[in-house]
């Protein structure tokens, strides 16, 4: 019974949201798994803290929320401070190198994987599909899906009109991902 | 009679369970909600307000849910099937109406995203403290129906049944989600709508002059419908009434309405029963639960069972009515009930009634604003077995 | 000798009131003390129903609760006695759920300004297609004459009993301001003239509103002097002035003083079926089929 437990946190107007959508379609709609996302509601604002938590398995998902978090991928310093502690022994983490700067709170093991996100977004045309690029750095890192599956979740999850840009992103945090784990 | 493929978003889609809602709403043939915004329920009827003019109904915003609660009924009579969305404060609002619902027998469905109170509470929040409000909150006495949906596709798929049994039993049907399930993202597969089977409403073929507004036979004590402007010219009231629906101002009137309508609801309990049962058979302990519970008891009872203990699940899909003899049989082959909730404890009095002392009960009541953690519901589950 | 029955039915002779067919004569006598002015409210409505040319099986009445409520039980249309205020969103979901109704509220001033005030100003906002009746006798008749949002200053009520001290509203200016596209008001004396307003406002579109002056000798006039039913009637005739196109900021009614009666607003305002029709055929383009037509 594999399960993945994802947590995605960054800032509002980031795009954490889709980021984490596109994470729970590629699993749940285009490989057969089951996906459960779970956004931490609030008074979100554009700059406020956000986050959603994603849990993928091989299996029916009964308890919804992360509490053995497998993976963060963080897009902003008040993120990582808040949840790099509660990423288990040995988990991993993916973050934005410009945004963030690891501290000493990381749990024992965890493998980190730095991603210059908003530089990349602003190479493919815009810095506004960082959380893209931050999704198929995912993509690549974790392999938690097929390629194909990201791919086919990001042309249904973003606006019309915006598919090539948004795919140059998948793809340019992909490539990105996948040399880091080659280099490993 | 099958779906109108015109509102049935047939395919696979990550939606949340508001959404799920709303569209297992038009698939049912919901063409009018009336609602005003209030969270965590808000993204349902902002869904129905994109929705529904593009498959041919109405949604309008009123200004208040007492407003809402009431609109609903008049586009019920018009002909239309109807839904009211609502939460906390603004369910309170809603009571009266209940009421009205009830004693005219207006087929609606009202949703109710359950967040944490009493009061402003936590508005963001998951509980499931309504529960008995929707029972006994409107004044007088009455029986309702209420669903409770543990996921984002069975807040599609169990929103058909809901529509389905208000049109059955002409009774308002409640369908208690909470903030969890309303907000949580899963996959929600939406059949083709010639695979959904949606209930038709049960208009009469009498003529104006043979018709009588609330006659009813001894096979069914719901009556058939009619919708203005078809020329019946009937009158309804949310005063004691005849079968006409022309006021009577006496018990023995009240005593016959009081009664059909009660019965309507009691002498059904038999096909009003949908407890999802989990190894129930053979069990020490059974767990009952709803709605989110349900699936924070289940990573508690596979701890149990992987503990060697002999646990079965009892899911309360229909919570009104309750499913009392099902328990009352159940309660002599079994040791304990375990039964947590996001409340202080209310369905569990139910349980409490139906059992009677025959067998151990052990509530596990929840303050709200979070789910259980699932390890005090596997300590329930052990002090049950001790 | 000819004979006539309880309401007003000649048995032996060939000729009908006109206003029978609109009522269920089944259900009269009705519940009004005598003297009160709501059954000849009723009247006048049931004239304007007979006269008006509309098929009577698209015309539904809502009423809320209290005296006026009961109106809906004795009109033979589709028919509705809902809770008290909510007359108002009631008729509204009606309305929308088919909108070739014509939706005529009738009720009380308790009900549709004090309780039901907020459902009024909105409906009158959106420009809802219905016409309200709001029978004013200046108090809660069927609770037993406690102060209402119209009691004039000045008057004692059971739950005023040194004599009301709050100000009341100027209804015509209410709906007036709250956008209605049609404001009258009449007294009971003036049958005709409510009749004929009735009738037109039957026939407009919109909100319409027409607020009707009407005695409650029972409570009101016996508890403040006034003598009986007919004594109010007096009163209306003598102290109104009728002012079509009268300004309503100076329609305040004070107690036992001058009466200014007429129709003062007729205008033209898109309903909110038509503005959403509009609005969305463009916005959506063809995937919008205008509802309700």
């Amino acid at each position: 019974m594999a399960k993945t437990e994802i947590r995605i946190g960054g800032l509002g107007g980031q795009g954490v949201i889709l980021c984490a959508s596109v994470i729970g379609k590629a699993a749940s709609i285009y490989e057969g798994k089951h996906a459960t996302l779970i956004q931490a509601f609030g008074p979100e604002a554009r700059g406020s803290a956000c986050s959603a938590q994603v849990t993928v398995s091989d299996s029916v998902i009964g308890y919804p929320y992360v509490t053995n978090l497998d993976i963060l991928a963080v897009m902003s310093q008040d993120a990582y401070n808040l949840f790099a502690p509660t990423l288990k022994p040995g988990g991993t983490l993916l973050y934005e190198e410009e945004l963030v700067k690891l501290g000493d709170s990381l749990p024992e093991g965890v493998k980190t994987y730095p991603i210059p996100a908003t530089r990349l977004a602003e190479e493919v045309g815009r810095r506004l599909v960082l959380n893209i690029v931050m999704t198929g750095f995912f993509a690549g890192v974790t392999g938690l899906c097929s390629f194909e599956a990201f791919r086919s979740a990001t042309l249904d999850s973003v606006p019309k009109g915006t598919e090539d840009l948004n795919l140059k992103a998948l793809q340019k945090g992909y490539e990105h991902g996948t040399k880091l784990i080659a280099a490993t | 009679m099958k779906a109108d493929p015109k509102g049935v978003l047939t395919g696979v889609h990550f939606m949340d369970g508001d959404h799920a809602a709303c569209e297992g709403a038009i698939a049912a043939g919901c063409r009018f909600a009336a609602g005003y915004p209030i969270t965590p329920s808000t993204e349902v009827v902002e869904r129905f307000a994109a929705r529904i003019p593009k498959v041919g109904g109405v949604f309008i915003q009123m200004e208040d849910e007492i407003a809402s609660s009431i609109a609903i009924q008049g586009a019920a009579w018009a002909g239309k099937k109807v839904m009211s969305v609502t939460s906390g404060p603004g369910l309170s609002l809603m009571m009266e109406h209940i009421g009205f619902a009830v004693w005219t027998e207006t087929p609606s469905v009202w949703v109710d995203v359950q967040r944490c109170g009493p009061s402003t509470g936590l508005p963001t929040q998951p509980a499931q403290q309504d529960m008995q409000q929707i029972k006994w909150g409107s004044h007088g006495d009455y029986e309702i129906i209420a669903l409770s949906p543990n996921s984002p596709q069975e807040c599609f798929d169990l929103m058909i049944t809901a529509f389905n049994l208000s049109e059955t039993y002409r009774c308002p049907v409640f369908f208690m989600m909470d903030e969890v399930v309303g907000h949580m993202t899963e996959r929600v597969e939406i059949p083709p709508a010639d695979k959904i089977e949606v209930t038709p409403r049960k208009y009469t073929n009498k003529k104006p002059s043979e018709f009588t507004l609330y006659a009813t036979t001894q096979d069914d004590l719901a009556p058939e419908m009619i919708k203005a402007g078809d020329g019946y010219k009937i009158h309804t009231t949310g005063l004691t009434h005849d079968d006409r629906g022309y006021p009577v101002m006496t018990a023995a009137a009240q005593k016959k309405m009081m009664d059909r309508l009660i019965e309507k609801i009691r002498r059904n309990l038999h096909k009003l029963v949908d407890v999802r049962m989990d190894n129930c058979d053979g069990a020490d302990i059974v767990v009952v639960s709803y709605g989110i519970t349900s699936r924070i008891a289940q990573a508690a009872i596979d701890e149990a069972r992987a503990k060697g203990l002999k646990v079965g699940h009892a899911r309360l899909v229909i919570c009104w009515p309750f499913p009392e003899s099902l328990f009352r049989e159940m309660a002599s082959k079994i040791k304990a009930f375990v039964f947590p909730e996001l409340n202080m404890g209310q369905m569990v009095r139910e349980l409490d009634r139906a059992v009677s002392g025959k067998a151990r009960i052990i509530p596990v009541p929840h303050a709200g604003g979070t789910v259980h953690e699932p390890e005090i519901i596997l300590n329930a589950i052990l002090e049950a077995v001790r | 000798m000819t004979t006539m029955t309880t309401c007003g039915e000649y048995k032996d002779l060939d000729i009908q009131n006109p206003v029978f067919k609109v009522l269920r004569r089944e259900r009269i006598p009705h519940i009004w003390c005598p003297g009160c002015g709501i059954g000849t409210s009723l009247n006048c409505f049931a004239r304007a129903l007979a006269g008006c040319g509309l098929n009577l099986d698209k015309v539904a009445v809502v009423s809320g609760i209290g005296c006026t409520g009961r109106v809906a039980g004795y009109l033979n249309l589709d028919s509705f006695h809902t809770t008290h205020g909510r007359a108002i969103p009631f008729a509204t979901g009606l309305k929308l759920g088919n909108p070739e109704l014509n939706v005529v509220v009738y009720s009380g001033d308790g009900d549709l300004f004090a309780i039901g005030g907020n459902h009024f100003f909105h409906a009158a906002r959106r420009n809802m297609d219905l016409l309200v009746v709001c029978v004013n006798n200046y108090t809660y008749g069927m609770t037993g004459g406690q102060v209402a949002p119209t009691t004039p200053l000045g008057p004692t009520q059971t739950t005023m009993p040194y004599g009301n001290f709050e100000p009341s509203f100027n209804l015509p200016f209410v709906a007036d301001a709250c956008g209605a596209t049609y404001v009258a008001r009449w007294t009971i004396y003036h049958v005709r003239q409510l009749a004929k307003a009735m009738e037109e406002g039957l026939l407009k579109k919109g909100l319409r509103f027409i607020e009707v002056l009407c005695p409650c000798p029972t409570l009101y006039s016996r508890r403040n002097k006034l003598g009986d039913g007919v004594d109010q009637v007096k009163y209306y005739k003598e102290k109104s002035v009728i002012k079509h196109g009268a300004d309503t900021k100076e329609a305040q009614l004070t107690f036992q003083g001058e009466i200014i009666v007429g129709k003062f607003v007729d205008r033209e305002r898109p309903t909110w079926l038509e503005s959403m029709n509009k609005h969305l055929c463009a916005a959506l383009g063809d995937s919008y089929a205008p509802y309700g037509s």
